[in-house]
């Protein structure tokens, strides 16, 4: 509570309107799909990879000024925001390259 | 004396005990940061789950955007734009949520509070939105077919998804009528039973040559689902067990049933957290206006709610990109 009575409403809705624009992009994007985006990149699309960097920026946005990480101590937003990062990329990982596993042995068992 | 003083005198009877603050916050706002950080496990334990099912059937499973394509009030098709009007509603009860903690570190009780009203305001808009698009889920668009295999067939006319209704005009002749507590056998009810038999299906595809049969199965250079010519959508109406209404944690005519499970689970636990999330804006609203933090000397009770609310939007965006976007 570093800056505790100076008011941010200033800021509050110009990280507003930056979610807004961020989330704007992205539902343009859902919507037209452009094939050069969309059907090559690698591992997945690069549409894909856009809305998952956006999100992460969203994600940012909202930790940082909404949450106010920014204010807080440093290793107190440390202890938090490392924790989460590391346990949930260790776990995506892993449950993504079993999925991609499962996918490789079970395909060719189907029949379309 | 003073050595044997463990809590300093003037901090005692604050209910968290006063005394040394740990990272210079309060024992609250830290215990809440902690649930937050052990809560966005637990979603990104689903959504993770939800990954692993989607890159097991990567080849099969539904496209986001064919599914959820409906806004209230109008007809046609609007991929995206609902959730994402469900996003900024939920994006903008944050902003005055924030806008509720700010006043409340100014000390202006009037502020906070309409602030927080609106904020409730908007968790209600977003959780009634989210039952509408349940409601639409489960009641389906198009209805479909299911094999005996589990594969679900869709059909298609010029390219186009199109519904049962629209090209089954033949009578029902299999006499199956719905089975309730005052016909059923031992006053036993069933499930809803489709509007449609197997049979008047497949002599509406037989009849009209112009429909066509796409199966689940995406082609991997176009990312669309394969429509079967005629004659290898005969082949596979053969295999047909049941017709497929709208979706549940059984079948769901958008494809893989797994599908609708992790939307159902998934966005259900969301909106559960939602749900509470409003219950102790209420509270706290309340609390507010009878001026408890204005005697206490901090509105941080404010703070602590706001970063629960701040959380449930969080995930939000996440749920809204895995779900529907990626």
């Amino acid at each position: 509570m570093a800056q505790a009575h100076v008011s941010n409403t200033k800021r509050i809705w110009i990280v507003f309107g930056i979610l807004s624009v961020i989330t704007l992009v992205e539902v343009y994007l859902g919507i037209i799909k452009p094939d050069a985006l969309h059907l090559s990149g690698p591992g997945t699309s690069w549409l894909n990879w856009i809305f998952i960097i956006l999100t992460l920026g969203k994600a940012y946005g909202i930790a940082w000024v909404f949450m106010h990480l920014e204010g807080e101590n440093k290793w107190f937003r440390r202890a938090i925001v490392w924790s989460g990062v590391f346990l949930v990329s260790y776990l995506v990982t892993l449950l993504l390259i079993e999925g991609g596993y499962i996918s490789d042995i079970l395909s060719p068992l189907v029949r379309w | 004396m003073e050595a044997n003083t463990a809590v300093p005198m003037e901090e005692k009877g604050k209910w968290d005990g006063g005394g040394p603050k740990p990272f210079a916050s309060s024992y609250g706002k830290m215990m809440m940061w902690f649930f937050i950080l052990s809560d966005a496990l637990t979603f990104s334990g689903f959504l993770a789950a939800y990954g692993l099912t989607r890159f097991k059937f990567i080849d099969s499973w539904p496209i986001a955007d064919e599914v959820f394509t409906h806004v209230p009030f109008v007809h046609g098709e609007f991929p995206m734009i609902y959730v994402a009007i469900m996003t900024f509603i939920l994006i903008f009860s944050s902003v005055t949520m924030v806008l509720a903690v700010d006043a409340g570190h100014q000390m202006k009780k009037s502020k906070v509070t309409w602030y927080m009203f609106i904020t409730i305001i908007g968790g209600i808009v977003f959780v009634g939105s989210q039952a509408w698009e349940w409601n639409t889920f489960i009641n389906g668009t198009y209805g479909a077919v299911k094999t005996t295999e589990g594969k679900v067939l869709q059909f298609v006319k010029n390219g186009k998804q199109i519904a049962l209704a629209d090209f089954v005009t033949e009578p029902r002749t299999d006499g199956r009528i719905q089975h309730t507590r005052k016909n059923g056998l031992w006053f036993e009810s069933e499930g809803a039973i489709p509007n449609y038999s197997v049979a008047q299906v497949l002599q509406a595809y037989n009849a009209n040559s112009d429909i066509q049969v796409r199966s689940e199965y995406i082609d991997s250079g176009e990312k669309q689902k394969t429509i079967l010519s005629r004659e290898e959508g005969s082949a596979s109406l053969l295999q047909v067990k049941n017709v497929v209404e709208g979706a549940n944690l059984q079948a769901n005519e958008y494809g893989k049933t797994s599908f609708s499970n992790f939307f159902f689970f998934i966005t259900g636990f969301h909106g559960f957290h939602v749900v509470s999330g409003i219950i102790i804006n209420i509270i706290i609203f309340f609390n507010v206006i009878l001026g408890i933090y204005e005697k206490r000397g901090n509105y941080e009770m404010v703070e602590k709610v706001g970063l629960y609310w701040h959380f449930v939007d969080l995930v939000w965006v996440f749920v809204f990109t895995f779900f529907y976007l990626v």
